[in-house]
């Protein structure tokens, strides 16, 4: 593999892994903070898939690299300026509306991305994105489900679930960011075009909102970007500060 | 020849014993089902200098992966095995259709409702589930607790008319 496919390779993976990584931290955050026992315990459920497909695409980071740094020393030994998750994850959970947009605009944006990506010549990733496929299936029925029910309920429940939308929605467009390696990994059929994913995204988020009587956010609206450029919310140093904590006073340590 | 003959038939009697040690060996998080009938064992090879056992997680998050693989090492180790590395697989991608009916009945009697329907039917992932009957009482009058439970492959339900709260098997 040429030099410059390798690199493009090793962003992707990282990029999904982070990706995956941030969301189930933030996610494992409401641990025993949920707003009833079922849903405390499912929100960790969907953080554990999280971290288990963070897990699979840091430790093939590290074999693209071949540089022999684990999953953790990707997850633990990198400053927050290497992270390269969409800026949509790291924001703060907020209530448990927002948590929910946030949840389903990343379960359509995996559904689509998985979809497309088992179909993958890289057999690992291919392998990978079938087995999560199935996992993140489950997590957008779980968080459209919630839309429809928080949109179409009570006053109080469409206005925080309208919101939640709402004040996320500018951070969504960076989720299809691509780079200049990108396209050198469609051409060799590695990875499918992700900005392209954007059109059928939208019209899947756009059914769920008219179900639920929720206003559909403007589609021409102003797009923050800047994780492919390094360029980050104040919120990631902070989740990865205390993400990183433990493994950092305590090196090599086990639990 | 007959040397060679002899050495393959003494190769496939280890091979069979290998998986009844295998056979043996259950699922920490339900105790009722070995890894073999999970479908989470997906190859056995033996080498000059050990055996490799390919498995396959039934969830990418599930914590019983690392135990289910030192169980297996143990199991082996104690019937006189070395060199017993793990080997985890993604591909083809686990679905609890791997789960065998007699297992189901296990799963049945041990208190947990066996996934209902192949996931080459849409309704496993998305719409209505068909019915779920209750584990206790065999009623089909049951409803949806929570789409997830106590570990990553099972959802919470209720019987409606025993009213026990139960365990459903996720398909996936
Ligand atoms: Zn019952």
């Amino acid at each position: 593999m040429s030099q410059n496919k390798n690199t493009a390779l090793l962003d992707f993976v990282t990029r999904l892994g982070d990706n995956s990584l941030i969301a189930g931290h933030r996610l494992s955050e409401w641990s025993s903070n949920g707003p009833f026992l079922e849903e405390d315990i499912g929100m960790i459920n969907i953080a554990l898939d999280f971290i288990g497909q963070s897990r699979i695409l840091l430790t093939y980071a590290g074999v693209v690299e071949g540089k022999e740094r684990t999953e953790d020393d990707f997850a633990y030994f990198r400053n927050h300026e290497e992270f390269k998750n969409a800026l949509l994850l790291e924001q703060p959970n907020g209530d448990f509306a927002v948590s929910t947009a946030k949840q389903f605009y990343y379960s359509v944006f995996n559904f689509l991305l998985y979809s497309e990506l088992q179909k993958s010549k890289d057999e690992t990733l291919a392998g990978f994105a079938a087995k999560a496929l199935k996992e993140v299936t489950y997590h957008l029925r779980h968080s459209s489900e919630w839309v429809l029910r928080l949109g179409d309920g009570t006053e109080e429940s469409k206005m925080r679930m309208q919101k939640g939308i709402d004040d996320l929605w500018m951070y969504t467009g960076d989720l299809f960011a691509t780079t200049e390696g990108d396209l050198l990994l469609q051409k060799e059929g590695i990875i499918p075009d992700v900005a392209a994913l954007k059109s059928k995204w939208l019209e899947m988020i756009a059914d769920v909102f008219k179900r639920a009587t929720l206003t559909m956010p403007d589609v021409n609206a102003f797009q923050q970007k800047g994780s492919r450029e390094k360029k980050h919310t104040e919120y990631l140093s902070y989740i990865v500060g205390e993400m990183q904590s433990i493994a950092r006073v305590y090196p090599g340590a086990k639990w | 020849m007959e040397k060679v003959h002899q050495s393959i038939t003494h190769h496939l009697a280890d091979h069979a014993a290998i998986w009844e040690i295998l056979r043996e060996v259950v699922d920490p998080e339900i105790p009722v089902l070995t890894v073999v009938d999970m479908g989470i064992i997906r190859d056995v090879v033996q080498r000059e200098n050990g055996i490799e056992v390919s498995i396959t997680p039934t969830y990418t998050g599930c914590p019983a992966m690392e135990m289910i693989g030192e169980e297996i090492k143990s199991a082996l180790t104690r019937k006189g095995y070395s060199n017993i590395t793990i080997k985890t697989v993604l591909a083809p991608t686990w679905t609890t259709d791997w789960i065998s009916d007699e297992a189901k009945e296990k799963l049945r009697q041990y208190g947990i409702a066996p996934p209902e329907h192949s996931t080459a039917d849409k309704n496993s992932l998305l719409g209505k589930p068909k019915i779920v009957k209750c584990p206790q009482c065999k009623s089909e009058h049951t409803e949806m607790i929570s789409h997830f439970g106590s570990t990553a492959c099972k959802a919470l339900w209720k019987c409606l008319d025993c009213k026990e709260p139960f365990d459903y098997f996720k398909c996936i």
